[in-house]
């Protein structure tokens, strides 16, 4: 059998609570083997629901999942022992050694004591020189560090990381980044949820939006950034314009803020921006302006854009 | 089906590493509470009472002590055991884990029950210092042990699945078990009762495994040794149905 190219293959999934609360409408997502999938989505957009259903906290209630081609209900545990989870919230045993918690996480997935590969994940997390402590001793960044040991003890084929960097100091945030890197390098397929769109837009290969509990795209995140990412300049005027000169017209340009501001929005990757251009032609018009200002739309604004878009 | 050893061993070293951890308050402290109902009613009261069935008071009150510790013991180590998980959120670690209900039920039900056994065996080397004892039937009398530990123990799993506040986990070992356990016979024998109260008794579970777990020591027995037997397997055939029902449902575990 060869292996699937999809680590995991979500068809039609829905979920809603026994409230009524509809979390999940009808998701289809494939998450490619090796890749870094960044989940994204405003808090209650069913991203937690989403990695709950797969990893087997919650049930769903329509649709199929398949992890590496095994059905996440009727060969659970082929599935499961694939999956490594690092959960949103901070739970941990806190009366429990740092390596008994770790040891305890690496037989509950079914793998035979190893204790060299113990070793390594604390080292990789600088929590070798805390093993023997006590978890509740530790700071929360060191807890959350705990977490991920847990999930990675059992060398996982496939890891999700729930709101990974969400309260983590800098260097904590510095170091998940690395190893992620390094895993993905070594074959784990990485599946990541935040809001914080930086962190996406620095690791993921491709990037999920998720709202109201419905996937609204799915794209290569290179391709997303050049789709929606355009660059504006604002050039403030000395005098408001009522209309775009003529001999401007043809370029990409509004008049805003009363026309005391004209904007000129162009593709931030391509080669030529058409600035000089532009400011020569202004030159030429006796179109005089005090000041001068470009910015680049980030993901965070193609994503609220997108999920405004939707709403 | 292949059970996932590793799982159930990690369980079982966890929950066994936990009771080590607080020996004071597991092992140690039921124990010393024993101790003194044997210093208080088997050798300052006892004292004064007649014998009850042919034995010395002291000694007729051992089984039942045993069995009350092994009781309480039992329901309130495995309702722990997996109510902390529940209540710390570390419980998404064995809900995710490649792992059967029948494996999670030998690693927890199973720890809970060897510690009540240790309990339980400390206690009968205990009694031996207070009073003199015998014991005709010693297979009986291990086998109601194991019995009585294992099905409470999937007791107490039920009721720490079931409690949703540290309150809850309380109320059913203090309002029902310990008066259950009390008026169970571990302190007199039922037919030292008024006949009205006698039939009552009968409706209290506890009383067959007093009276068969008494028996396996001295031979005799409130009632048939058979009834006790058959009384401690429907229960634990009764606990093993709600185990499977609140796995197969998700039950307070999944939604």
């Amino acid at each position: 059998m060869h292996a699937p190219a999809s680590a995991i293959e979500i068809r039609g999934l829905s979920k809603t609570y026994p409230d009524g609360f509809q979390a999940l409408k009808g998701v289809d997502l494939d998450i490619r083997s090796g890749e870094i999938f960044a989940l994204l989505g405003p808090n209650g957009a069913g991203k937690t629901t989403l990695i709950s259903v797969v990893c087997g906290i919650v049930n769903p209630s329509g649709g199929t999942v398949r992890v590496s081609g095994h059905d996440i209900i009727r060969d659970f545990r082929a599935a499961r022992s694939l999956i490594g989870l690092v959960p949103q919230e901070l739970t941990v045993e806190s009366f429990e050694s740092v390596i008994a918690t770790v040891k305890f996480s690496r037989g509950l997935f079914g793998k035979k004591r190893d204790d060299a590969h113990i070793e390594k994940v604390l080292r990789d997390l600088s929590l070798w020189e805390k093993r023997d402590n006590r978890v509740m001793e530790l700071s929360g960044g060191m807890k959350r560090r705990v977490m991920i040991a847990k999930a990675l003890s059992h060398e996982p084929k496939i890891l999700f990381l729930d709101e990974p960097t969400a309260g983590v100091d800098v260097e904590l945030r510095r170091d998940m980044w690395e190893m992620v890197r390094r895993l993905r390098e070594s074959g784990v397929t990485i599946i990541l949820t935040t809001h914080y769109i930086e962190e996406a837009e620095e690791m993921a290969d491709r990037i999920g939006v998720i709202n109201h509990g419905e996937l609204v795209l799915v794209e290569e995140k290179n391709r997303l950034m050049k789709q929606l990412g355009r660059k504006e300049l604002s050039v403030h005027l000395q005098s408001p314009l009522d209309t775009i000169p003529t001999a401007l017209a043809g370029r990409p340009l509004e008049l805003a803020d009363g026309g005391h501001t004209l904007v000129y929005s162009f593709d931030a990757q391509a080669e030529e921006s058409g600035i000089p251009e532009l400011l020569k032609a202004l030159g030429e018009n006796g179109i005089d302006f005090r000041d001068l200002r470009t910015r680049e739309s980030s993901l965070e604004e193609i994503f609220v854009n997108l999920v405004r878009a939707r709403a | 089906m292949t059970l996932n050893l590793h799982a159930i061993r990690a369980i079982y070293v966890f929950e066994m590493a936990r009771t080590f951890r607080t020996l004071m308050q597991s092992i140690i402290s039921p124990v010393i509470s024993t101790s003194l109902y044997f210093v208080v009613f088997g050798a300052a009261i006892g004292s004064r009472i007649q014998e009850v069935d042919g034995i010395s008071y002291g000694a007729f009150i051992i089984p039942g002590l045993i069995m009350l510790s092994l009781l309480t013991e039992s329901i309130s180590n495995a309702s722990f055991g997996i109510y902390m998980p529940k209540y710390s959120g570390t419980i998404y670690e064995i809900l995710s884990a490649p792992i059967s209900a029948v494996e999670t039920v030998i690693g927890y039900v199973g720890a809970a029950a060897t510690k009540s056994l240790i309990l339980g065996v400390l206690i009968l080397i205990t009694a031996r210092f207070f009073v003199d004892y015998e014991i005709q039937h010693p297979f009986w009398m291990a086998a109601f042990l194991v019995l009585t530990a294992l099905t409470f123990s999937m007791f107490g799993f039920i009721l720490g699945i079931w409690a949703d506040s540290f309150e809850r986990l309380q109320v059913v070992p203090l309002l029902i078990v310990m008066p259950l356990t009390f008026l169970g016979g571990s302190f007199y024998s039922i037919t030292m009762l008024p006949p009205f109260w006698q039939t009552v008794t009968l409706f209290n579970p506890v009383v067959y495994l007093v009276s068969g777990f008494r028996w396996s020591f001295y031979g005799s027995s409130d009632v048939g040794v058979e009834l006790s037997v058959l009384a401690i397997l429907g229960f634990l055939a009764l606990c093993t149905g709600i185990i499977w029902y609140i796995f197969r449902t998700g039950y307070r575990l999944k939604v």
